[in-house]
């Protein structure tokens, strides 16, 4: 088994039980005594954080059935293996959408609640756990708990972002957002610099849904050059639903291509592509989740795999810290396909260990080329560490324990809740003994 | 073809028959699901509510036992209305090996597999009003298609399945009931867990998609995914001196 990166592969006791009571015995009983177990959704998170090496991993991917859905008021219980690809197939055309949605629909309801992942619309919306009302929680004990804000309150706000550590989620129950179309009116603008990214995105208050991309090669003036996308949802329209991905599997490109002659090319010709900059009405499809279309796309990154180095820095040095980011990315000449820069709200689902904090968050992928990427990735950590900001526990795989303390200073209230018969290998990494 | 409105469905806890009632309930079809935990049964016909079904309710009935395949299609009739659509879904994969050193083993694959499918079929049948229209859908195997060292127990029943539905499709043939072998390759569903998996396998889903096809098309026999009707056709052609020494 590999997480979405694709940096390790390791032999894993992997069981996809097809019902609930399959998988709360599993959680019971599965591995060896003392073994630590870990339940796993679709394997959309890059580094660790999904991985139990030589331990029992259950995957929750049969565990994708709807418990109830109410379509009058908008709220939907279902098994923590549904998939917003499929709860969105059947809520799309009843005049429904998610409240909050990351970058791809292949992600489960489990692990968007175990990674308290966040969206376009972070700063009115704040993190998917703020629309989550209620849990199911199976304990290795065999107890079998509903967890919300007010009941078993604690142990819900350490599952919110909790990585999975504090037990089997087998169900989740949230809120929805109504929709008039499945279409969203988007404007897409050019940014020149840093600051332009800033100011613009001070001017798109008003939208919901904002995100810039960055051409990560650009230096000097150049810095942060890209595009900013702004979204609000449209009042009229149909309510279709997403096609399946258009190209069913990516070849894995070897290494050889992916240099920054190849990466720079791309990066020109997406900023400068036809209708790269202008408004219309789109599909919420390729608005939410362009990369959807590429089924299996981080194969592109070839054999080795990939980093991503996802932060948030907070205000008011974001622009600052972000300005060194981008310089000490450029200067090596490593950069990628995309870099996301977008500003973060307050989070505002109580997650113990939710990543979301007021500030500009920054995503960049590194095709893994060995001690040098790693080197790159140490020095991005410090900037991010000296500015008082945070990784991504979903994206990374690198972090030290230091920098995790540091960005986390409540982890021990996850230790403390962590069911004590699962781990994962982001857990043991960055807690080693201390844990 | 307008929707069904009534679907029975044996075995509806097993991976096909969920990925196709998902699609049956979209378009607001009524269900009426047996097998053999209730608990699962209901979690399934929840779903489907969700999905758009009006009602699904659950009966729990030992599908493979002989004994009460009468009683219990009278029943499950009568509690639904007559169905315009049934699918047969359960099946048990059993163990080759075992089958061979014991005979009450083989007996069940037989039972599972093959006699009670056919007596429920019968049953089903029984007095039904002439002129309403049914498809019924069977879930066969390309296993069935040719008798293999590694599972000719198994394959067998399924064997017989396909040439006792054959012979009632025939039966039927002047009347509106549509009768459907579905033969599956290798499916990625808990009943082959225990086979390493390989690109050759497909998902429930796409066979779900693919029985919805067949009864829209009233087709007789279908194999999903459709490149099994290729193998198979190789493979049933194969002259015996290359079949005998195929390791398959």
């Amino acid at each position: 088994m590999s997480a979405w990166g694709r940096l390790s592969r390791a032999p894993h006791e992997v069981t996809r039980p097809p019902f609930l009571d399959d998988a709360a015995a599993l959680i019971r009983t599965s591995g060896a005594p003392g073994t630590s177990r870990l339940v796993r959704g679709l394997g959309r998170s890059y580094g660790d954080v999904c991985l139990n090496a030589g331990g029992p991993l259950v995957v929750t991917d049969r565990l994708d059935r709807f418990q109830s859905l109410d379509l009058a008021a908008g709220r939907v219980r279902a098994e923590a293996g549904m998939s917003l690809d499929r709860l969105l197939r059947v809520i799309v055309p009843r005049g429904w959408f998610v409240p909050v949605t990351p970058g791809t629909k292949f992600v489960t309801l489990g692990g968007a609640v175990a990674n308290d992942v966040h969206g376009k619309n972070h700063e009115t919306a704040g993190s998917f756990g703020a629309h989550v009302d209620k849990l199911g929680l199976v304990r290795s004990t065999g107890e079998s708990l509903t967890l919300s804000r007010d009941e078993n309150a604690e142990l819900f706000a350490a599952t919110i972002g909790g990585l999975g550590l504090t037990g089997f989620i087998a169900w989740v129950e949230m809120t929805l957002v109504p929709i008039a179309a499945a279409r969203l009116h988007t404007e897409s603008l050019a940014i020149r610099d840093v600051d332009d990214f800033f100011r613009i995105a001070e001017d798109s208050r008003g939208w919901p849904f904002t995100v810039a991309w960055v051409d990560c090669l650009a230096k000097g003036r150049d810095l942060g050059r890209g595009l900013f996308m702004r979204g609000r949802w449209a009042e009229t329209g149909d309510l279709d639903v997403h096609r399946p991905p258009r190209l069913g599997f990516a070849p894995e490109l070897p290494g050889v291509l992916l240099n920054s002659l190849s990466m720079r090319a791309f990066n020109a010709l997406y900023r400068k592509r036809p209708f790269a900059v202008g408004a219309c009405t789109q599909h919420y499809d390729p608005f939410f989740y362009p990369l959807d279309a590429l089924a299996n796309w981080n194969r592109l990154y070839g054999k080795r795999g990939f980093y991503q180095h996802q932060c948030v820095v907070p205000f008011p040095a974001a622009r600052d810290t972000v300005v060194r980011l981008l310089e000490t990315t450029a200067a090596q000449g490593q950069g990628s396909f995309l870099a996301v820069l977008k500003l973060l709200g307050e989070s505002r689902s109580g997650g113990v260990l939710s990543f979301p904090m007021p500030g500009a968050t920054l995503a960049l992928d590194f095709p893994n080329k060995g001690e040098s990427t790693r080197r790159l990735l140490a020095t991005l950590s410090e900037i991010v560490l000296a500015a008082g900001g945070r990784l991504y526990p979903a994206k990374d795989a690198v972090m030290t324990p230091e920098m995790f303390r540091a960005g986390y200073p409540d982890w021990r209230r996850l230790e403390a809740w962590r069911d004590p018969a699962f781990g994962s290998d982001f857990w043991r990494r960055v807690t080693g003994d201390a844990a | 073809m307008s929707a069904p409105s009534r679907i029975l469905v044996l075995g509806a806890s097993s991976a096909m028959a969920q990925a196709y009632a998902r699609r049956r309930a979209a378009t607001g079809a009524a269900f009426l699901l047996v097998g053999l935990n209730a608990a699962r049964l209901a979690a399934v016909a929840a779903d489907l509510r969700a999905c758009g079904a009006p009602s699904a309710e659950v009966a729990t009935a030992d599908l493979a036992d002989p004994a009460g395949i009468g009683a219990h299609a009278a029943a499950f009739r009568a509690r639904l209305g007559e169905p315009d659509e049934i699918l047969i879904a359960y099946g048990e994969l059993g163990d080759q090996a075992e089958s061979e050193r014991d005979l009450d083993a083989a007996r069940r694959a037989f039972d599972v597999n093959f006699t009670s499918v056919a007596l429920w079929t019968l049953a089903l049948l029984k007095d039904r009003p002439p002129q309403a229209p049914l498809a019924l859908v069977v879930i066969g195997s390309v296993a069935g298609d040719r008798g293999r060292a590694s599972n000719f127990v198994y394959g067998a029943a399924k064997g017989g399945l396909d040439r006792f539905l054959e012979g009632l499709a025939q039966a039927y043939a002047a009347t509106p009931v549509h009768i459907v072998t579905v033969k599956p390759g290798f499916v990625d569903s808990p009943m082959t867990d225990a086979i390493a998996k390989g690109p050759l396998f497909a998902s429930p889903d796409a066979v779900g998609a693919d029985i919805v096809r067949a009864v829209e098309k009233r087709r007789r026999v279908v194999y999903t995914p459709w490149f099994w009707w290729v193998i198979m056709t190789i493979i049933r052609h194969l002259p015996w001196f290359v079949f005998k020494r195929l390791k398959i």
